[in-house]
């Protein structure tokens, strides 16, 4: 057969059950693979070999006896380090995490191992989830597959990297502004935020609790759809996950474009990369040609939503990071007192973007500002959701760009709004809570990938994964594929 | 616009000592970023209520039910200093 490793998720799982090859010889492929290429990559920062061969082990003889767990059975999988990994140090890009192993695992990680998945390892991050390009991480730099003096976006490039390296069949990450949707297009695969509430965040360590959301990276959108319902649903250790019934998307994913409104987002197009604007209008011209009709749609606020975003993500990490405080885990300096000690752990273990983020984070919060900064910020958050529910009345998805631009160089932007400017496009479906979805449309002249952004209603994860189905099926760019060795 | 003492006070509120270079540094990033930040004054919010969370719900109750906790050779075993069952922190009360 083929390379296992460029097959997808589902392609997999139909050669286990047809018997053409076993995980355990797909997981050794993979395995392979990353001690091989993974140099180059660096996706990974820690590779749990030892797990991954006793759940492919474990897998096999389910195939064997005819009983495998479910559609990703034996599929190999990377976890964002950002995801809590019982015995498996989870350092979420961080020097003040560097040795810290849960005594617990993430709900995900549960759910997926109980749906048989092969845990290949730990991947990249920018530092507790900040940042556009995994630059951040206090480990190491990652390499975009397709260019490896690129960024491979971030702040979950890690998984991203490793999905469009072949070096994972698909993996998870985490999106609080972006994370999942702006590495998803720059590596050039699928990567989607389900609407808030609809994924567990439990032993998802916290960077924006009102923000977060994990979601799968993958291969094509019915790998996407498989993920999602694997780790959809209410769980009680997550009082914030909601009780809405998780359908079967992969079922509905061939439902085709007919009777669907399609909403053309209008933007500001100063500062775009024309290549990215000529494959999101051509992608829509495909869209329109497969039945759908289109409106355009002005979201008045979200020019605004980077802004209340720098506001309210980094209060909500001022206060969640308050807990590495160097007593009961993770990294410790030595101090003449507490608080000295307090301060000198989180001036060693952080980095110079959470500091940043810290320091905004508190002086909006401080007595005088809070008004002024935060209270103005979730003000703003409420445009912005009634402007998406005023869209949502005439249109079933909003379609537009994922990214202004391609993956840019390691290096490029050293100012901090720079950087933050990437997340203009996928910021506003976080601070709304809605479910986004990035899916490959195209490739620049220089030969990077480009996303097309889909943005659905609140839990209707299942409409935008049908266009983004349909698309990606009346396109071939999945086809084009970026060679490592 | 933000001063140097200005960020000198949030870093303490925030326990990170700063070296001299990172304050003038981050007092710089600060204001650029909070300049940009300014353009939400362009929007009329007065009447407006805020979101505080995506998803409208209220208080989550659950059965008040006793149930396994972490063991706790488990909770320690993190710990960057411990001492027999307990955390060792630096001295917080002077004799």
């Amino acid at each position: 057969m083929t390379d296992p490793t460029r097959l997808t998720a589902h392609e997999l799982t139909d050669a286990f059950r047809s018997g053409a090859a076993t995980p355990s010889a797909v997981t050794e492929a993979y395995l392979g693979r990353i001690a091989k290429l993974d140099g180059k990559v660096r996706a990974y920062l820690t590779v749990t070999d030892g797990r991954a061969r006793a759940a492919a082990a474990a897998s096999d003889a389910r195939y064997r006896a005819g009983k495998p767990l479910g559609p990703l059975d034996g599929v190999p999988i990377s976890y964002k380090d950002v995801l809590s990994t019982r015995g498996v140090k989870t350092t979420c890009g961080s020097r003040i995490l560097e040795s810290w192993v849960p005594p617990f695992d993430a709900t995900v990680v549960t759910r997926l191992a109980a749906a048989g998945v092969v845990p290949l390892g730990k991947s990249n991050m920018d530092e507790f989830a900040m940042g556009s390009s995994t630059e951040h991480s206090a480990f190491q730099l990652t390499a975009n597959p397709w260019d490896l003096a690129r960024v491979p976006g971030g702040s979950s490039g890690g998984p991203a990297a490793a999905v469009a390296g072949d070096l994972a069949a698909i993996s998870l990450g985490t999106d609080t502004g972006g994370s999942i949707r702006q590495p998803g297009a720059f590596c050039g695969i699928v990567g989607m935020k389900p609407t808030y509430g609809r994924v567990s965040r439990y032993g998802l360590v916290a960077f924006a609790s009102s923000l977060d959301q994990i979601g799968p990276f993958a291969k094509d959108v019915r790998d996407a759809a498989l993920v999602l319902r694997a780790i959809a649903g209410v769980d009680p250790a997550d009082a914030t996950s909601v009780d809405v019934p998780v359908p079967d998307y992969a079922a509905s994913l061939g439902e085709g474009m007919r009777g669907l409104r399609v909403g053309v987002l209008e933007y500001d197009t100063a500062g775009m990369d024309p290549d990215v604007q000529r494959a999101v209008t051509a992608a829509i011209d495909v869209l329109k040609g497969l039945g759908a009709t289109t409106q355009a749609v002005t979201l008045p606020t979200a020019d605004h939503g980077l802004a209340a975003y720098y506001i309210i993500a980094p209060a909500e990490a001022s206060s969640n990071l308050a807990r590495y405080d160097g007593v009961k885990y993770g990294l410790r300096a030595l101090g003449k007192d507490l608080i000295d000690m307090e301060s000198r752990t989180r001036a060693a273990g952080f980095g110079a973007e959470v500091k940043r983020r810290i320091m905004l984070g508190t002086y909006a919060l401080s007595s005088g500002y809070y008004d002024a900064y935060y209270g103005k910020a979730q003000k703003v958050r409420t445009l912005i959701r009634r402007d998406f529910d005023a869209a949502f009345e005439h249109v079933d998805v909003i379609v537009g760009p994922t990214t202004p631009g391609v993956a840019f160089k390691h290096g490029e932007k050293e100012d901090p709004l720079a950087m933050y400017l990437n997340d203009v496009f996928t910021v506003p479906a976080n601070l709304s809570g809605n479910p986004g979805i990035s899916v490959p449309c195209g490739f620049s002249t220089s030969g990077l990938p480009i996303g097309l952004h889909l943005v659905g209603r609140a839990f209707d994860e299942a409409t935008i994964l049908r266009v983004a189905y349909a698309y990606e099926q009346a396109t071939t760019w999945r086809t084009r594929r970026p060679e490592l060795a | 616009m933000i001063e140097r003492k200005d960020v000198e006070h949030v870093a303490r509120l925030a326990r990170l000592a700063l070296s001299a270079a990172e304050i003038e540094k981050m007092r710089e990033q600060l204001n650029g970023i909070l300049a940009y930040i300014e353009k939400l004054n362009a929007l009329a919010t007065d009447d407006v209520e805020p979101t505080s969370h995506a998803v409208p719900m209220v208080n989550v109750m659950r059965d008040d039910a006793p149930g396994p906790c972490l063991p706790r050779d488990e909770a320690l075993a993190n710990a960057p200093d411990r001492a027999g069952e307990f955390f060792r922190v630096p001295r917080i009360i002077e004799d």
